[in-house]
């Protein structure tokens, strides 16, 4: 499976939920602290992600940026693990 | 401080509404709008039949006077020339409009040949719009430029000064005509092409380019703080705009009694004081060309316990309000006024000066008792 | 923000440079950031945004300029499709678009809507339809379902009395100047997709100079329908869909 990750604007994020109800890994969820806006913002939960990018899609906010593993014939290193972002913008 | 125009040779004879369509294509107007009504439904028409001899003017019979005004905006705000004419009861509809151009500092022209109101009123000329063109007009603290030509001459001439003054001080412009101007045929030397040469606006929505911030008109300022600054701002450019104050004198140094009086009834009253002046009479005429900035100063320094003023006006009684402030109680100022699209004549102008030469007779006598 | 990451990673989603990096003030879930975004996006991928100059409605959406990172004019209530037309004539080898809620377009604005397509003027018009006005606190619009409780219809829309709800998008296809006229929707995926690839072909035929693209945009309003948004969302597919399909209305051959 292509893995992917996501870097969420957590300052942008108004914790719609959106992304969360459209991605088909689950990956998702609410933070359990909120950000300056008092808003819980939405984070990677899972380490499942695929970049299918359906979560920047519709969120209203443009908070999400989404990143995907680069196959292996563009790579010029390969066998690298993806790592998971932190989730700061 | 008027535009320096030049004017053909040869004049022509030409209806008020037609010389100022006429001059708008020499003053290079890029954009008309505008809508059917009485009296001045001759400048869309002739507009639209010469358009074709104008390949880069763009002029389109709008489906209202709400919809005109606000192609108008969208024009102005693309950095072109632009105009739109209407009479009274299609300028009211355009005011929510102009309020918005007047806040978003857009240039352009707007014409109202007025009509007798209120409400449909007639199709006769009047001058009863003079509160809403120099006042505002509609919501929230703004002016026009407003000027007030009295022939047909000038109904071509003022269109330059009109896109002149818009743009130099980014606000739209007023021309108050009336009925009687626009339907009227006089001999007219027209304003030459070429002689209005377009600046480049650097504030015009005409799509960014990468080498400068987007641009955005608007007149939305949520903050009162910003607010309360963008309305400074208009309220210092109003006050810059005094330098614009145009008037025309007559025979006024020796008068005991002044006609103040713009437009069609400044003419008359120009017959009537050639007719008290027959009989012995001392009378002038103050003609304010520019009703906003209105020559409030150029009026004080004619005010004098011994003359007295006389406002004319085809309504009941506008204009005469800024004269009474102006004289500022120094004179008596008094009134005469027809309405509802009747035109004043000479005989009974004549006939109040002559009522004010018994009064002032009257009060000299009284005095010389005391 | 670099494109790739860790060498391995590399960016395949991120707002576009057409948007400005103000915060929106829109509430949670509304559709408006979306559909803000999917307009900007389709500029950005097509090269435009030196070309082309938008006009932003009075509603909720009235601060577009704010977030459109390309030159924008605001219009009065319900007028923007009028600024466009006066854009669009003095400007007529550039891009233009109106973006209006449902208030603006079809209430205060019907007359300057349908004459704006009637002349077929060669925009296109954006219009985001959630029943309901949401910047004044959730009055009903013309949109709004029968039935529908609002905050000027607190017993529910009753549309004997106060007519029923305007398809303003089906009336307006009906005008030759209308060339191309979809409804679409943008709460899922592949709602956002389609409604993407509606105003590329808008814009590609505003090139064409074929006349008006109108695009209406079913969206939600959480804190007018007083939902979360996910429920919003439901709501509107539930409710709002049956009364305003998605799909395309008229739609030119060439597009077939």
């Amino acid at each position: 499976m292509i893995s992917g990750t996501v870097i969420i604007a957590t300052e942008i994020c108004k914790g719609c939920e959106l992304c969360i109800a459209s991605c088909p890994q689950e990956s998702l969820g609410l933070s359990t602290s909120i950000n300056r806006k008092g808003y819980r913002y939405a984070t990677l939960l899972r380490n499942n992600c695929t970049g299918c990018v359906n979560c920047a899609l519709v969120c209203p906010d443009s908070a999400i940026t989404v990143y995907r593993e680069i196959k292996s014939t563009k790579r010029q290193s390969q066998s690298a693990q993806p790592t998971v972002a932190t989730q700061t913008a | 401080m008027s535009t320096i125009i030049q004017h053909d040779e040869n004049p022509k004879l030409m209806k008020g509404n037609e010389a100022l369509a006429e001059a708008s294509f020499r003053a290079g107007l890029k954009a008309y709008f505008g809508y059917p009504i009485t009296p001045q439904s001759e400048i869309l028409e002739y507009l639209t039949e010469q358009a074709p001899n104008h390949k880069d003017v763009i002029v389109l019979q709008a489906e209202s006077e709400v919809a005109s005004i606000n192609m108008v905006y969208g024009a102005a705000g693309a950095g072109v020339r632009t105009m739109t004419t209407s009479s009274s009861p299609g300028i009211s509809l355009m005011q929510e409009g102009i309020s918005y151009i007047a806040a978003a500092e857009l240039p352009c022209l707007i014409v109202n040949v007025q009509r007798g109101g209120p409400g449909l009123g007639t199709i006769q000329p009047s001058q009863g719009d003079y509160f809403q063109a120099t006042k505002g007009g509609g919501h929230g603290d703004y002016h026009l430029i407003v000027l007030a030509p009295s022939s047909v001459q000038e109904m071509a001439d003022f269109v330059f000064d009109g896109f002149r003054l818009a743009e130099e001080y980014r606000m739209p412009a007023m021309i108050l005509s009336d009925g009687a101007l626009g339907q009227m045929m006089e001999k007219v030397y027209l304003p030459k092409s070429g002689s209005l040469p377009k600046q480049e606006v650097e504030w015009a929505t005409t799509g960014k380019p990468a080498s400068r911030e987007r641009n955005y008109i608007t007149s939305l300022h949520m903050d009162p703080e910003k607010m309360e600054l963008v309305n400074l701002h208009l309220q210092d450019k109003y006050r810059k705009l005094k330098q614009e104050v145009r008037c025309e004198l007559i025979n006024t140094n020796d008068a005991d009694i002044i006609l103040v009086a713009f437009g069609l009834t400044a003419r008359i009253c120009n017959k009537a004081m050639e007719a008290a002046r027959a009989k012995g009479i001392n009378v002038g005429v103050i003609r304010p060309i520019t009703l906003y900035p209105f020559p409030y100063e150029i009026i004080a320094s004619f005010a004098d316990p011994m003359r007295m003023f006389l406002t004319v006006e085809m309504n009941a009684g506008q204009m005469v309000e800024d004269v009474r402030l102006a004289v500022n109680g120094k004179s008596s100022v008094y009134f005469k006024g027809r309405m509802g699209g009747m035109i004043p004549t000479p005989e009974e102008i004549l006939l109040e000066i002559e009522a004010l030469t018994e009064k002032q007779r009257t009060m000299s006598q009284s005095a010389g008792y005391l | 923000m670099s494109t790739t990451m860790n060498g391995t990673m590399e960016i395949v989603y991120e707002k576009p440079k057409t948007l400005t990096d103000n915060p929106t003030h829109y509430c949670p879930g509304c559709g408006h950031g979306v559909i803000h975004r999917v307009l900007m996006e389709v500029i950005n991928e097509m090269g435009i945004a030196e070309q082309t100059v938008g006009v932003a409605p009075v509603g909720c959406s009235v601060f577009a300029y704010n977030y459109m990172n390309i030159d924008m004019q605001e219009a009065a209530h319900g007028r923007a499709s009028a600024v466009a037309t006066g854009v669009r004539r003095v400007l007529p080898d550039k891009f233009v678009f109106s973006y209006q809620g449902d208030g603006d377009l079809a209430a205060i604005g019907t007359g300057e809507t349908i004459h704006t397509i009637n002349r077929g003027e060669n925009i296109l018009m954006v219009f985001v339809n959630n029943g309901i006005y949401g910047m004044t606190g959730g009055q009903m619009a013309p949109t709004s379902l029968c039935g529908m409780i609002t905050s000027t219809t607190p017993y529910g829309r009753d549309e004997h009395f106060i007519g029923h709800p305007l398809k303003i998008t089906e009336m307006i296809a009906q005008l030759p100047g209308a060339y191309y006229v979809a409804r679409h929707s943008v709460h899922t995926p592949a709602a956002v997709r389609k409604l993407k690839k509606a105003f590329k072909a808008s814009f590609e035929s505003q090139k064409e100079k074929k006349g008006t693209c109108f695009i209406e945009v079913v969206s939600n309003c959480p804190s007018g329908w007083k939902m979360n948004p996910l429920e919003a969302n439901e709501w509107m597919e539930k409710n709002m869909f049956p009364y305003f399909p998605p799909g395309d209305i008229k739609l030119p051959a060439t597009m077939k």
